[in-house]
Protein backbone atom coordinates (compact mmCIF):
# COMPACT_ATOMS: atom_id res chain seq x y z
CA UNK A 1 0.00 0.00 0.00
CA UNK A 2 1.48 3.35 -1.01
CA UNK A 3 2.05 5.89 1.77
CA UNK A 4 0.99 3.36 4.28
CA UNK A 5 1.82 5.71 7.11
CA UNK A 6 -1.21 7.81 6.31
CA UNK A 7 -3.55 4.94 6.86
CA UNK A 8 -5.16 3.64 10.03
CA UNK A 9 -7.24 0.50 10.23
CA UNK A 10 -10.14 -1.05 12.07
CA UNK A 11 -10.45 -4.60 13.29
CA UNK A 12 -13.37 -4.96 10.88
CA UNK A 13 -11.07 -4.25 7.90
CA UNK A 14 -11.87 -0.65 7.04
CA UNK A 15 -9.05 1.79 6.34
CA UNK A 16 -9.12 5.46 7.38
CA UNK A 17 -7.15 8.35 5.90
CA UNK A 18 -7.47 11.68 7.67
CA UNK A 19 -7.47 15.02 5.87
CA UNK A 20 -8.06 17.91 8.24
CA UNK A 21 -11.29 17.15 10.06
CA UNK A 22 -12.42 14.62 7.48
CA UNK A 23 -11.86 10.89 7.58
CA UNK A 24 -11.92 9.10 4.24
CA UNK A 25 -12.99 5.50 4.70
CA UNK A 26 -12.59 2.46 2.49
CA UNK A 27 -12.16 -1.27 2.86
CA UNK A 28 -8.75 -2.87 2.95
CA UNK A 29 -7.02 -4.96 0.36
CA UNK A 30 -7.33 -7.89 2.74
CA UNK A 31 -11.10 -7.38 2.87
CA UNK A 32 -11.59 -7.08 -0.89
CA UNK A 33 -9.45 -10.15 -1.45
CA UNK A 34 -11.64 -12.15 0.92
CA UNK A 35 -14.93 -10.83 -0.45
CA UNK A 36 -14.09 -11.69 -4.04
CA UNK A 37 -15.43 -9.74 -7.00
CA UNK A 38 -17.46 -6.81 -5.75
CA UNK A 39 -20.59 -6.18 -7.79
CA UNK A 40 -22.61 -3.79 -5.68
CA UNK A 41 -22.06 -1.02 -3.16
CA UNK A 42 -24.65 0.60 -0.92
CA UNK A 43 -23.56 3.91 0.62
CA UNK A 44 -25.17 6.37 3.05
CA UNK A 45 -26.29 9.79 1.86
CA UNK A 46 -24.46 13.03 2.31
CA UNK A 47 -25.70 14.51 5.54
CA UNK A 48 -26.32 11.19 7.30
CA UNK A 49 -24.98 10.97 10.83
CA UNK A 50 -22.92 7.89 11.55
CA UNK A 51 -21.70 6.57 14.84
CA UNK A 52 -18.45 4.79 15.41
CA UNK A 53 -18.89 1.04 15.01
CA UNK A 54 -22.33 1.49 13.47
CA UNK A 55 -23.33 0.60 9.91
CA UNK A 56 -21.85 2.69 7.13
CA UNK A 57 -22.88 0.73 4.09
CA UNK A 58 -22.95 -2.66 2.43
CA UNK A 59 -20.58 -4.22 -0.04
CA UNK A 60 -21.80 -7.16 -2.04
CA UNK A 61 -19.63 -9.61 -3.87
CA UNK A 62 -20.90 -12.32 -6.18
CA UNK A 63 -20.97 -14.52 -3.10
CA UNK A 64 -22.63 -12.47 -0.39
CA UNK A 65 -23.42 -9.16 1.24
CA UNK A 66 -21.05 -7.74 3.86
CA UNK A 67 -21.57 -4.80 6.15
CA UNK A 68 -19.10 -1.94 6.37
CA UNK A 69 -18.79 -0.12 9.69
CA UNK A 70 -18.05 3.51 10.45
CA UNK A 71 -14.65 3.87 12.09
CA UNK A 72 -15.51 7.27 13.59
CA UNK A 73 -18.66 9.16 14.50
CA UNK A 74 -19.70 12.16 12.46
CA UNK A 75 -21.52 13.47 9.45
CA UNK A 76 -21.13 12.12 5.94
CA UNK A 77 -19.84 15.00 3.82
CA UNK A 78 -18.90 13.19 0.61
CA UNK A 79 -19.67 9.87 -0.99
CA UNK A 80 -17.75 8.24 -3.81
CA UNK A 81 -20.52 7.95 -6.39
CA UNK A 82 -18.20 6.39 -8.96
CA UNK A 83 -18.28 3.20 -6.93
CA UNK A 84 -22.04 2.90 -7.35
CA UNK A 85 -21.46 2.38 -11.05
CA UNK A 86 -18.05 0.72 -10.95
CA UNK A 87 -17.90 -1.25 -7.71
CA UNK A 88 -15.14 -3.45 -9.17
CA UNK A 89 -12.71 -0.56 -8.65
CA UNK A 90 -12.52 -1.63 -5.02
CA UNK A 91 -10.99 -4.94 -6.13
CA UNK A 92 -8.50 -3.15 -8.35
CA UNK A 93 -7.44 -0.41 -5.94
CA UNK A 94 -8.84 -0.86 -2.49
CA UNK A 95 -6.63 1.79 -0.90
CA UNK A 96 -7.78 4.46 -3.34
CA UNK A 97 -11.42 3.50 -3.47
CA UNK A 98 -12.75 5.54 -0.60
CA UNK A 99 -16.44 5.03 0.11
CA UNK A 100 -17.29 8.10 2.15
CA UNK A 101 -15.72 11.05 3.90
CA UNK A 102 -16.90 11.60 7.48
CA UNK A 103 -16.53 14.93 9.21
CA UNK A 104 -15.68 13.65 12.65
CA UNK A 105 -16.70 15.16 15.97
CA UNK A 106 -14.17 13.59 18.26
CA UNK A 107 -10.62 13.04 17.02
CA UNK A 108 -9.84 10.86 20.04
CA UNK A 109 -11.85 8.11 18.34
CA UNK A 110 -8.99 7.86 15.86
CA UNK A 111 -6.60 6.85 18.63
CA UNK A 112 -8.30 3.50 18.96
CA UNK A 113 -7.52 2.56 15.35
CA UNK A 114 -4.74 0.17 14.38
CA UNK A 115 -1.50 1.23 12.77
CA UNK A 116 0.06 -0.58 9.86
CA UNK A 117 2.00 -3.11 11.90
CA UNK A 118 -0.89 -3.96 14.21
CA UNK A 119 -3.25 -4.38 11.27
CA UNK A 120 -0.80 -6.58 9.42
CA UNK A 121 -0.57 -8.78 12.47
CA UNK A 122 -4.36 -9.02 12.68
CA UNK A 123 -4.56 -10.08 9.04
CA UNK A 124 -1.97 -12.76 9.53
CA UNK A 125 -3.91 -14.11 12.48
CA UNK A 126 -7.14 -14.17 10.51
CA UNK A 127 -5.73 -15.66 7.33
CA UNK B 1 -14.38 -30.94 7.94
CA UNK B 2 -14.23 -33.84 5.53
CA UNK B 3 -11.63 -33.62 2.78
CA UNK B 4 -12.04 -34.88 -0.75
CA UNK B 5 -9.13 -36.75 -2.38
CA UNK B 6 -8.36 -33.48 -4.20
CA UNK B 7 -7.82 -31.37 -1.10
CA UNK B 8 -4.07 -31.03 -1.72
CA UNK B 9 -4.72 -29.93 -5.29
CA UNK B 10 -7.06 -27.19 -4.10
CA UNK B 11 -4.54 -25.91 -1.60
CA UNK B 12 -1.69 -25.98 -4.14
CA UNK B 13 -3.82 -24.14 -6.69
CA UNK B 14 -4.62 -21.51 -4.05
CA UNK B 15 -8.25 -22.44 -3.73
CA UNK B 16 -10.16 -20.45 -1.14
CA UNK B 17 -11.27 -23.44 0.85
CA UNK B 18 -14.44 -23.03 2.90
CA UNK B 19 -16.75 -25.27 4.93
CA UNK B 20 -19.33 -26.43 2.45
CA UNK B 21 -21.84 -28.51 4.38
CA UNK B 22 -19.07 -30.20 6.32
CA UNK B 23 -16.73 -30.56 3.33
CA UNK B 24 -13.56 -28.55 2.81
CA UNK B 25 -14.00 -27.33 -0.75
CA UNK B 26 -12.83 -24.30 -2.74
CA UNK B 27 -15.38 -21.56 -3.33
CA UNK B 28 -13.02 -20.03 -5.92
CA UNK B 29 -9.33 -19.96 -6.77
CA UNK B 30 -7.10 -17.01 -5.95
CA UNK B 31 -6.12 -14.99 -8.98
CA UNK B 32 -9.27 -16.09 -10.82
CA UNK B 33 -12.44 -15.53 -8.84
CA UNK B 34 -16.03 -16.51 -9.54
CA UNK B 35 -16.51 -14.24 -12.57
CA UNK B 36 -13.47 -15.57 -14.40
CA UNK B 37 -14.36 -19.17 -13.57
CA UNK B 38 -17.96 -18.64 -14.62
CA UNK B 39 -16.86 -17.14 -17.93
CA UNK B 40 -14.43 -20.01 -18.57
CA UNK B 41 -17.26 -22.55 -18.30
CA UNK B 42 -19.56 -20.56 -20.61
CA UNK B 43 -16.88 -20.00 -23.27
CA UNK B 44 -14.21 -22.73 -22.85
CA UNK B 45 -14.16 -25.20 -19.97
CA UNK B 46 -13.92 -25.54 -16.21
CA UNK B 47 -13.00 -28.43 -13.93
CA UNK B 48 -14.87 -28.91 -10.66
CA UNK B 49 -14.25 -31.23 -7.75
CA UNK B 50 -17.67 -32.62 -6.84
CA UNK B 51 -16.42 -35.61 -4.89
CA UNK B 52 -18.68 -34.62 -2.01
CA UNK B 53 -21.74 -35.85 -3.93
CA UNK B 54 -23.35 -39.05 -2.62
CA UNK B 55 -23.68 -42.33 -4.51
CA UNK B 56 -25.99 -45.22 -3.73
CA UNK B 57 -26.19 -48.48 -5.67
CA UNK B 58 -29.53 -50.29 -6.04
CA UNK B 59 -29.32 -53.92 -7.14
CA UNK B 60 -31.61 -56.91 -7.38
CA UNK B 61 -34.62 -58.28 -9.26
CA UNK B 62 -36.91 -55.67 -7.65
CA UNK B 63 -34.56 -52.72 -8.18
CA UNK B 64 -36.76 -51.01 -10.75
CA UNK B 65 -39.92 -51.50 -8.75
CA UNK B 66 -38.27 -50.09 -5.63
CA UNK B 67 -36.97 -46.98 -7.40
CA UNK B 68 -40.38 -46.43 -9.03
CA UNK B 69 -41.91 -46.32 -5.57
CA UNK B 70 -39.30 -43.90 -4.22
CA UNK B 71 -39.16 -41.24 -6.93
CA UNK B 72 -41.74 -39.20 -8.82
CA UNK B 73 -40.33 -39.67 -12.33
CA UNK B 74 -41.15 -42.81 -14.31
CA UNK B 75 -38.03 -44.85 -15.08
CA UNK B 76 -39.83 -47.57 -17.06
CA UNK B 77 -38.94 -46.06 -20.48
CA UNK B 78 -35.23 -45.89 -19.61
CA UNK B 79 -32.74 -47.73 -21.74
CA UNK B 80 -29.53 -49.19 -20.38
CA UNK B 81 -26.80 -46.58 -19.79
CA UNK B 82 -29.33 -43.80 -19.73
CA UNK B 83 -29.79 -41.28 -16.92
CA UNK B 84 -32.98 -39.69 -15.58
CA UNK B 85 -33.39 -36.76 -13.23
CA UNK B 86 -36.06 -36.99 -10.54
CA UNK B 87 -37.20 -35.47 -7.29
CA UNK B 88 -37.79 -37.92 -4.43
CA UNK B 89 -40.72 -36.88 -2.26
CA UNK B 90 -42.26 -37.26 1.18
CA UNK B 91 -45.85 -38.50 1.40
CA UNK B 92 -46.89 -34.84 1.91
CA UNK B 93 -45.36 -33.91 -1.45
CA UNK B 94 -42.30 -32.00 -0.20
CA UNK B 95 -38.91 -33.00 -1.54
CA UNK B 96 -36.53 -35.39 0.24
CA UNK B 97 -33.89 -34.73 -2.42
CA UNK B 98 -33.41 -34.51 -6.14
CA UNK B 99 -31.21 -37.12 -7.75
CA UNK B 100 -29.90 -38.73 -10.89
CA UNK B 101 -30.76 -42.34 -11.69
CA UNK B 102 -28.11 -44.17 -13.73
CA UNK B 103 -29.45 -47.39 -15.24
CA UNK B 104 -26.95 -50.19 -15.94
CA UNK B 105 -29.72 -52.70 -16.60
CA UNK B 106 -33.10 -53.76 -15.22
CA UNK B 107 -31.55 -54.99 -11.97
CA UNK B 108 -28.78 -52.48 -11.33
CA UNK B 109 -28.87 -48.73 -10.84
CA UNK B 110 -26.71 -45.96 -9.41
CA UNK B 111 -28.35 -43.02 -7.64
CA UNK B 112 -26.37 -39.80 -7.38
CA UNK B 113 -27.62 -37.62 -4.55
CA UNK B 114 -26.78 -34.34 -2.85
CA UNK B 115 -23.81 -34.38 -0.49
CA UNK B 116 -25.65 -32.72 2.38
CA UNK B 117 -28.53 -35.19 2.05
CA UNK B 118 -26.55 -38.40 1.70
CA UNK B 119 -27.19 -39.80 5.17
CA UNK B 120 -30.81 -38.67 5.21
CA UNK B 121 -31.49 -40.12 1.75
CA UNK B 122 -29.83 -43.43 2.50
CA UNK B 123 -31.86 -43.79 5.67
CA UNK B 124 -35.05 -42.85 3.81
CA UNK B 125 -34.34 -45.46 1.14
CA UNK B 126 -33.54 -48.07 3.76
CA UNK B 127 -36.75 -47.42 5.70
CA UNK B 128 -38.77 -48.09 2.57
CA UNK B 129 -36.78 -51.01 1.28
CA UNK B 130 -39.02 -53.73 -0.08
CA UNK B 131 -38.71 -56.79 -2.29
CA UNK B 132 -35.54 -58.49 -3.48
CA UNK B 133 -33.28 -55.46 -3.59
CA UNK B 134 -30.06 -54.39 -1.95
CA UNK B 135 -28.84 -50.82 -1.52
CA UNK B 136 -25.35 -49.66 -0.67
CA UNK B 137 -24.00 -46.23 0.15
CA UNK B 138 -20.74 -46.16 -1.82
CA UNK B 139 -20.13 -42.41 -1.45
CA UNK B 140 -16.75 -42.95 0.22
CA UNK B 141 -15.57 -45.11 -2.67
CA UNK B 142 -16.38 -42.50 -5.30
CA UNK B 143 -14.56 -39.37 -6.30
CA UNK B 144 -16.26 -37.18 -8.89
CA UNK B 145 -14.95 -34.58 -11.29
CA UNK B 146 -17.12 -32.36 -13.46
CA UNK B 147 -15.60 -31.14 -16.71
CA UNK B 148 -17.97 -28.51 -18.07
CA UNK B 149 -18.04 -26.16 -21.02
CA UNK B 150 -18.15 -26.08 -24.82
CA UNK B 151 -14.56 -27.39 -25.00
CA UNK B 152 -15.16 -30.28 -22.60
CA UNK B 153 -15.44 -32.95 -25.30
CA UNK B 154 -12.30 -31.86 -27.13
CA UNK B 155 -10.33 -31.91 -23.91
CA UNK B 156 -11.54 -35.24 -22.57
CA UNK B 157 -11.16 -36.86 -25.99
CA UNK B 158 -7.40 -36.24 -25.80
CA UNK B 159 -7.17 -38.68 -22.90
CA UNK B 160 -9.43 -41.51 -24.01
CA UNK B 161 -10.07 -43.80 -26.98
CA UNK B 162 -13.79 -43.94 -26.24
CA UNK B 163 -15.73 -42.08 -28.93
CA UNK B 164 -17.22 -39.22 -26.95
CA UNK B 165 -19.07 -37.72 -29.90
CA UNK B 166 -21.33 -40.81 -29.75
CA UNK B 167 -22.21 -40.22 -26.11
CA UNK B 168 -25.57 -38.46 -25.89
CA UNK B 169 -26.80 -36.02 -23.29
CA UNK B 170 -27.92 -37.86 -20.15
CA UNK B 171 -26.22 -41.10 -21.12
CA UNK B 172 -23.11 -42.74 -19.67
CA UNK B 173 -20.29 -45.12 -20.38
CA UNK B 174 -19.68 -47.38 -17.38
CA UNK B 175 -16.02 -48.26 -17.79
CA UNK B 176 -13.86 -45.92 -19.77
CA UNK B 177 -10.10 -45.84 -19.83
CA UNK B 178 -8.92 -42.24 -19.35
CA UNK B 179 -5.13 -41.99 -19.25
CA UNK B 180 -4.95 -45.48 -17.79
CA UNK B 181 -7.57 -44.80 -15.14
CA UNK B 182 -10.92 -46.59 -15.25
CA UNK B 183 -13.89 -44.28 -14.76
CA UNK B 184 -17.61 -43.97 -15.37
CA UNK B 185 -18.33 -40.94 -17.53
CA UNK B 186 -21.70 -39.38 -18.13
CA UNK B 187 -22.74 -36.52 -20.34
CA UNK B 188 -24.35 -34.56 -17.53
CA UNK B 189 -23.64 -31.53 -15.44
CA UNK B 190 -24.99 -28.68 -13.43
CA UNK B 191 -23.92 -25.64 -15.40
CA UNK B 192 -26.18 -25.57 -18.47
CA UNK B 193 -23.18 -26.26 -20.69
CA UNK B 194 -22.09 -29.41 -22.46
CA UNK B 195 -19.79 -31.51 -20.35
CA UNK B 196 -19.06 -34.66 -18.45
CA UNK B 197 -19.21 -35.97 -14.94
CA UNK B 198 -16.49 -38.48 -14.19
CA UNK B 199 -16.80 -40.99 -11.33
CA UNK B 200 -13.68 -42.80 -10.27
CA UNK B 201 -11.76 -44.44 -7.46
CA UNK B 202 -10.60 -41.78 -4.97
CA UNK B 203 -7.02 -43.01 -5.30
CA UNK B 204 -6.98 -42.01 -8.98
CA UNK B 205 -8.65 -38.64 -8.54
CA UNK B 206 -5.64 -36.37 -8.12
CA UNK B 207 -3.81 -38.03 -11.01
CA UNK B 208 -6.74 -37.49 -13.37
CA UNK B 209 -7.38 -33.96 -12.09
CA UNK B 210 -3.82 -32.97 -13.00
CA UNK B 211 -4.00 -34.79 -16.33
CA UNK B 212 -7.20 -33.02 -17.31
CA UNK B 213 -5.93 -29.58 -16.36
CA UNK B 214 -2.78 -30.15 -18.40
CA UNK B 215 -4.70 -31.57 -21.37
CA UNK B 216 -7.12 -28.65 -21.41
CA UNK B 217 -4.66 -25.84 -20.95
CA UNK B 218 -4.63 -24.92 -24.62
CA UNK B 219 -8.44 -24.75 -24.70
CA UNK B 220 -8.56 -22.49 -21.67
CA UNK B 221 -9.58 -25.05 -19.06
CA UNK B 222 -9.22 -23.79 -15.50
CA UNK B 223 -10.15 -25.24 -12.12
CA UNK B 224 -13.43 -23.84 -10.81
CA UNK B 225 -14.89 -23.61 -7.34
CA UNK B 226 -18.36 -24.00 -5.95
CA UNK B 227 -19.09 -20.28 -6.27
CA UNK B 228 -19.10 -20.48 -10.05
CA UNK B 229 -21.01 -23.76 -9.89
CA UNK B 230 -23.77 -21.86 -8.11
CA UNK B 231 -23.92 -18.84 -10.45
CA UNK B 232 -23.83 -21.14 -13.50
CA UNK B 233 -26.65 -23.41 -12.33
CA UNK B 234 -28.67 -20.42 -11.15
CA UNK B 235 -28.58 -18.65 -14.54
CA UNK B 236 -30.05 -21.71 -16.25
CA UNK B 237 -32.49 -22.20 -13.33
CA UNK B 238 -31.38 -25.66 -12.24
CA UNK B 239 -32.80 -26.17 -8.75
CA UNK B 240 -30.63 -26.35 -5.64
CA UNK B 241 -31.82 -28.40 -2.69
CA UNK B 242 -32.49 -26.18 0.32
CA UNK B 243 -33.31 -23.24 -1.91
CA UNK B 244 -35.62 -23.98 -4.86
CA UNK B 245 -36.69 -27.33 -3.46
CA UNK B 246 -37.03 -28.47 0.10
CA UNK B 247 -39.11 -30.46 2.53
CA UNK B 248 -41.75 -27.72 2.41
CA UNK B 249 -41.75 -27.17 -1.35
CA UNK B 250 -43.32 -29.62 -3.80
CA UNK B 251 -41.82 -30.30 -7.23
CA UNK B 252 -45.00 -28.89 -8.78
CA UNK B 253 -44.47 -25.57 -7.05
CA UNK B 254 -40.80 -25.58 -8.03
CA UNK B 255 -41.68 -25.87 -11.72
CA UNK B 256 -40.51 -29.48 -11.93
CA UNK B 257 -43.91 -30.84 -12.95
CA UNK B 258 -42.35 -32.30 -16.08
CA UNK B 259 -40.60 -34.88 -13.89
CA UNK B 260 -43.71 -35.76 -11.86
CA UNK B 261 -45.44 -38.68 -13.58
CA UNK B 262 -48.81 -38.84 -11.91
CA UNK B 263 -50.00 -41.52 -14.33
CA UNK B 264 -47.51 -44.12 -13.19
CA UNK B 265 -48.26 -46.66 -10.44
CA UNK B 266 -48.19 -45.75 -6.80
CA UNK B 267 -45.20 -43.80 -5.50
CA UNK B 268 -44.47 -41.89 -2.32
CA UNK B 269 -46.09 -38.48 -2.51
CA UNK B 270 -48.45 -39.34 -5.36
CA UNK B 271 -51.69 -38.63 -3.51
CA UNK B 272 -50.51 -35.29 -2.18
CA UNK B 273 -49.16 -34.18 -5.54
CA UNK B 274 -52.33 -35.24 -7.37
CA UNK B 275 -54.43 -33.35 -4.91
CA UNK B 276 -52.26 -30.28 -5.26
CA UNK B 277 -52.57 -30.41 -9.01
CA UNK B 278 -56.35 -30.78 -8.85
CA UNK B 279 -56.80 -27.99 -6.32
CA UNK B 280 -54.45 -25.67 -8.19
CA UNK B 281 -50.79 -25.19 -7.40
CA UNK B 282 -50.68 -22.48 -4.74
CA UNK B 283 -47.16 -21.16 -5.25
CA UNK B 284 -44.98 -20.78 -8.27
CA UNK B 285 -41.26 -20.39 -8.77
CA UNK B 286 -40.64 -17.27 -10.85
CA UNK B 287 -37.62 -15.50 -12.22
CA UNK B 288 -37.24 -11.80 -11.61
CA UNK B 289 -34.87 -8.99 -12.34
CA UNK B 290 -34.20 -6.10 -10.03
CA UNK B 291 -35.49 -2.73 -11.18
CA UNK B 292 -34.15 -0.83 -8.17
CA UNK B 293 -30.48 -1.02 -7.32
CA UNK B 294 -29.80 -3.96 -5.05
CA UNK B 295 -29.17 -7.67 -4.90
CA UNK B 296 -31.81 -10.06 -3.64
CA UNK B 297 -30.48 -13.01 -1.66
CA UNK B 298 -31.93 -16.33 -0.54
CA UNK B 299 -34.80 -16.10 1.95
CA UNK B 300 -35.45 -12.36 1.48
CA UNK B 301 -39.17 -11.64 1.73
CA UNK B 302 -41.12 -10.87 -1.44
CA UNK B 303 -44.10 -8.54 -1.28
CA UNK B 304 -46.86 -7.21 -3.48
CA UNK B 305 -49.11 -4.35 -2.42
CA UNK B 306 -47.30 -4.33 0.92
CA UNK B 307 -48.25 -7.93 1.72
CA UNK B 308 -45.90 -10.90 1.96
CA UNK B 309 -46.39 -13.16 -1.06
CA UNK B 310 -43.32 -15.36 -0.83
CA UNK B 311 -39.55 -15.45 -0.60
CA UNK B 312 -36.42 -15.39 -2.71
CA UNK B 313 -34.94 -18.86 -3.22
CA UNK B 314 -31.74 -17.75 -4.98
CA UNK B 315 -30.63 -14.27 -5.87
CA UNK B 316 -27.40 -12.98 -7.25
CA UNK B 317 -25.58 -10.82 -9.69
CA UNK B 318 -25.66 -12.71 -12.98
CA UNK B 319 -22.15 -12.83 -14.44
CA UNK B 320 -23.44 -13.61 -17.95
CA UNK B 321 -26.21 -10.99 -18.05
CA UNK B 322 -24.49 -8.42 -15.81
CA UNK B 323 -27.80 -7.88 -14.04
CA UNK B 324 -29.13 -8.55 -10.57
CA UNK B 325 -31.64 -11.35 -10.88
CA UNK B 326 -33.32 -13.95 -8.72
CA UNK B 327 -35.71 -16.83 -8.33
CA UNK B 328 -38.62 -16.52 -5.93
CA UNK B 329 -41.35 -18.84 -4.74
CA UNK B 330 -44.49 -16.71 -4.66
CA UNK B 331 -48.26 -16.87 -4.49
CA UNK B 332 -49.37 -18.13 -7.91
CA UNK B 333 -51.76 -15.24 -8.46
CA UNK B 334 -48.81 -12.81 -8.66
CA UNK B 335 -46.70 -15.03 -10.89
CA UNK B 336 -47.44 -13.56 -14.31
CA UNK B 337 -44.54 -12.42 -16.43
CA UNK B 338 -44.08 -8.67 -16.40
CA UNK B 339 -45.66 -8.37 -12.97
CA UNK B 340 -44.04 -6.10 -10.44
CA UNK B 341 -42.93 -7.38 -7.03
CA UNK B 342 -41.02 -5.90 -4.13
CA UNK B 343 -38.11 -7.57 -2.43
CA UNK B 344 -37.21 -6.64 1.12
CA UNK B 345 -33.49 -5.98 0.96
CA UNK B 346 -32.24 -5.08 4.43
CA UNK B 347 -35.74 -3.87 5.32
CA UNK B 348 -36.09 -1.69 2.26
CA UNK B 349 -38.68 -2.70 -0.34
CA UNK B 350 -36.92 -2.68 -3.70
CA UNK B 351 -38.77 -3.12 -6.97
CA UNK B 352 -38.32 -6.13 -9.20
CA UNK B 353 -40.03 -7.39 -12.32
CA UNK B 354 -40.99 -10.97 -13.14
CA UNK B 355 -39.18 -12.20 -16.23
CA UNK B 356 -38.97 -15.38 -18.24
CA UNK B 357 -36.97 -18.41 -17.04
CA UNK B 358 -34.35 -19.62 -17.64
CA UNK B 359 -32.29 -16.44 -17.61
CA UNK B 360 -29.67 -18.05 -19.82
CA UNK B 361 -30.48 -20.86 -22.26
CA UNK B 362 -28.80 -24.22 -21.82
CA UNK B 363 -26.41 -25.16 -24.57
CA UNK B 364 -26.02 -28.85 -23.92
CA UNK B 365 -25.62 -31.51 -26.55
CA UNK B 366 -29.00 -32.59 -27.86
CA UNK B 367 -30.85 -30.98 -24.97
CA UNK B 368 -34.55 -31.61 -24.95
Amino acid sequence: MANSNEFKFTETHEWVRVEGNKAYVGITDFAQEHLGEIVFVELPQVGDELSSGGPLGVIESVKAASDVYAPVSGKVVEINEDLLYEPGKINEQASESWLVAIEFNDSSELDGLLDDAAYEKLCQEED
Amino acid sequence: MKKTPLYEQHVNLKGKVVDFGGWALPIEYQGQGILVEHEAVRTAAGLFDVSHMGEVTVKGPDAEKFIQKMIVNDISPMSNFQIYYSPMCYPEGGVVDDLLVYKYHQEEYLLVINASNTDKDFQWLQEHLEGDVEINNISDQCAELALQGPKAEVILQKLTDANLSMLDYYHFLPEVNISGVTALISRTGYTGEDGFEIYLDPKDASFLWDKLLAAGKEEGLIPCGLGARDTLRFEVCLPLYGQEIDRDITPLEAGLGYFVKLDKNDFIGKDALMKQKEMGIPRKLVGFEMIDRGIARSHYEVQADGEKIGFVTTGSFSPSLKKNIGLALIDAKYADEGGEIEILVRNKALKGKIIKKPFVKKSVKGAK
